[in-house]
């Protein structure tokens, strides 16, 4: 059903040829040349016109007559993929919170996972719409008849899976082989940088000041562990633990990372001025920017582990 | 015979609440991120980092759930009583979506940091704010409802004022959220309630607290009383109402402002209080205030044990420990009566 990757369009005008019916009705009508014709103009206006069947995470089989050319994206980290595939231009519209990269700013916010605006996005005759397997939008969505692929990522594994579904379904994938190559390799790259005095160290990484810690089978956690970090939280709490707060000061860790914005907050807390991290400097604090960075299952996975390696590198340099 | 029998029951519930809460108190100390133990408790004394854990962490937070809810239990007490309404609870008159549109609106302007706002003025706001914000959000909310409210001497227009105030602040609270995302999940933390970073300080604040409105409520107590045989009884009695209900209200402002700043929303402990006390021992408000709040103690530092121990090192928010165990009493009751 899938044309290759090559030349689709050239592809496509021979399929046309040898479908069309050699009844002489046609050859009355204009022949073969200007049905090529009218063909090719049809072509032109959608570039690649190939069924789609893909299974989404919810087990629903979604079937789209051709590749989609407008796509309204519900999940920063899925728009993020839509791009970094190459299909940018073909989004018609995000969630409030998609802000990478810049263009998509400019862009129509139709709202936010529990708050889609239904009306718009049906105002908007998107070919599909890609949402998170807990949207509250996809069943009104699909009874307006949209098609609707709800995607999850929980993991690494995960962000790569959703990675090459996305590229069958925009017939990009090559780019998607080379996008998940990117991140191995990037990720490869920012674990040579950590310093060896740092391999091993136990993280606390504070994901929310409740506190939720980012646990080692959290998204978070697995980049920690590829760049050879040990993690205070045990795997067997889960992906984002809400932790006592005398947990993390009797566990001493040796790194703390932190928003940036709760960093400061960190020492004030009773008792955590005996976290020795915190005294020494052993501490990152990351902008929203960077921190939108670290949570976001998407292509960005390999920048997420530089961030990382970066704190590790400035740690390293810090006076004991 | 009667007179006698709850008299006695009196000091019973007394002598179980100050036993229970001087327990309690213990327990708290010995229950932590290891669940709880005394053996553990006594090797963590022992080791170099004991005086921390207990005396800087574990003590404080046990403390200030015990003062957190008696500030809750003495306001829902006085709550039901002003209203003379069983159903009437603390953040009634608006305080807890006031005090939530305060922390909304000091988080939405910590994040204009590096844009409207320079990064030192947004951070000294984040530190200094949150408390302050809670605080100060609580007391406008219902200085708002009382000025609705003030032309009538209804109690039912007071309460309806203090639903409309309270409904009003919640959908601006949800706007300022929904303009600047950075502010909801502080927003949710605040919504959840915590005792878990309850500090010395907080706990200065907290009896600072409990030492202004306790008296208060004492000294107003007979009002109450008179309050119950109706606004035109209280009025016939000479009381001055206006004068005294305000005074009520203030410190019922002054109590949940507080517990709310320092640890969130935390449901049920100011409506099952006072009933527990009542079911008991029926008394006079004198009694009966004091009492719920050292029911409201009991019941928090309850929960907030529980909330520590049962899945530790993880915690269960502590709203959800007083939802269950203080609904599930109301429950119970509700069952009796019916069955009785």
């Amino acid at each position: 059903m899938r044309l290759g990757d090559g030349a689709p369009a050239a592809e496509l005008g021979l399929r046309a040829h040898t479908a069309l019916p050699s009844s002489s009705d046609w050859r009355r009508t204009g022949g073969l040349l200007g049905v090529g014709l009218v063909m090719l103009a049809a072509l032109a206006a959608r570039p690649a016109q190939a069924a789609v069947t893909l299974r989404d995470d919810r087990g629903v089989t979604v079937r789209l007559a051709h590749t989609p050319q407008r796509i309204v994206s519900l999940l920063p980290s899925l728009t993020e993929s839509v791009c970094a595939l190459g299909a940018c231009a073909r989004l018609v519209a995000t969630d409030r919170f998609s802000n990478w990269p810049a263009r998509v700013l400019a862009l129509p916010k139709v709202g936010g996972m529990e708050d889609a605006q239904v009306e718009r996005i049906v105002a908007l005759r998107p070919d599909v719409v890609l949402v998170s397997s807990s949207a509250r939008a996809t069943g009104r969505l699909e009874g307006l008849g949209l098609a609707v692929i709800a995607l999850e990522s929980r993991n690494h594994a995960d962000a790569l899976r959703t990675l090459t579904l996305l590229g069958e379904l925009l017939d990009a994938r090559a780019q998607a082989v080379r996008v998940a190559a990117d991140i191995e390799r990037e990720t490869r790259a920012a674990a040579a940088r950590v310093p060896a005095a740092l391999r091993g160290k136990r993280v606390y990484f504070e994901v929310d000041a409740t506190p939720y810690a980012a646990g080692p089978e959290s998204f978070i956690g697995e980049t920690l562990g590829r760049l050879g970090l040990a993690n205070i939280v045990p795997a067997a709490l889960g992906p984002f633990p809400k932790l006592n707060p005398e947990y993390v000061v009797r566990a001493q860790p040796d790194i703390v990372m932190a928003p940036e914005k709760g960093l400061a907050e960190l020492s004030r807390r009773p008792g955590w001025q005996a976290l020795r991290a915190l005294a020494d400097g052993h501490a990152c604090g990351f902008t929203t920017a960077r921190a939108d960075l670290l949570v976001r299952p998407g292509p960005r996975m390999g920048e997420a582990a530089q961030v990382l390696a970066d704190c590790l590198v400035v740690i390293a340099k810090a006076p004991r | 015979v009667t007179a006698s029998r709850d008299a006695r029951r009196r000091r019973l519930l007394a002598l179980a609440l100050a036993l229970g809460s001087a327990l309690l108190l213990i327990i708290g100390l010995a229950a932590g991120s290891d669940g709880w133990s005394p053996r553990a408790l006594l090797a963590l004394a022992k080791s170099p980092e004991g005086t921390l854990i207990i005396f800087q962490i574990r003590a404080p937070r046990t403390l200030g759930a015990w003062l957190t809810g008696a500030l809750l239990g003495l306001s829902g007490a006085t709550a039901q009583g002003l209203f003379r309404n069983p159903l009437a609870d603390p953040y009634l008159l608006g305080s807890a979506s006031g005090a939530l549109l305060g922390v909304v609106l000091v988080l939405a302007a910590s994040g204009l940091g590096g844009h409207a706002l320079d990064v030192a003025t947004a951070n000294a706001l984040a530190r200094t704010g949150l408390a302050g914000g809670a605080f100060l959000g609580a007391l406008l909310a219902v200085l708002l409802t009382l000025s609705l409210s003030r032309v009538s001497r209804e109690t039912t227009k007071l309460l309806l004022s203090g639903v409309v105030v309270a409904a009003v602040l919640a959908a601006a609270s949800d706007l300022v959220t929904t303009a600047s995302p950075d502010a909801l999940r502080g927003k949710q933390a605040f919504l959840l309630g915590s005792t878990g970073f309850l500090g010395w300080q907080s706990c200065a604040l907290l009896a600072l607290g409990l030492a202004v409105t306790v008296p208060v409520s004492w000294r107003l107590a007979r009002a109450l009383d008179a309050l119950t045989l109706g606004l035109d009884g209280a009025l016939s009695l000479g009381i001055e109402l206006g004068r005294i209900r305000f005074a009520l209200v203030a410190a019922l402002a002054l109590a949940t402002g507080l517990a709310v700043s320092q640890a969130g929303i935390i449901a049920f402990v100011g409506l099952v209080s006072p009933h527990i006390v009542r079911r008991f021992a029926p008394a006079t408000h004198g009694f009966t205030l004091m009492a719920s709040a050292a029911a409201g103690g009991a019941l928090l530092l309850t929960a907030d044990v529980l909330a520590r121990t049962v899945i530790a090192p993880e915690e269960v928010p502590v709203g959800v420990l007083t939802a269950l165990l203080g609904g599930g009493y109301l429950i119970w009751l509700l069952h009796r009566r019916q069955t009785a």
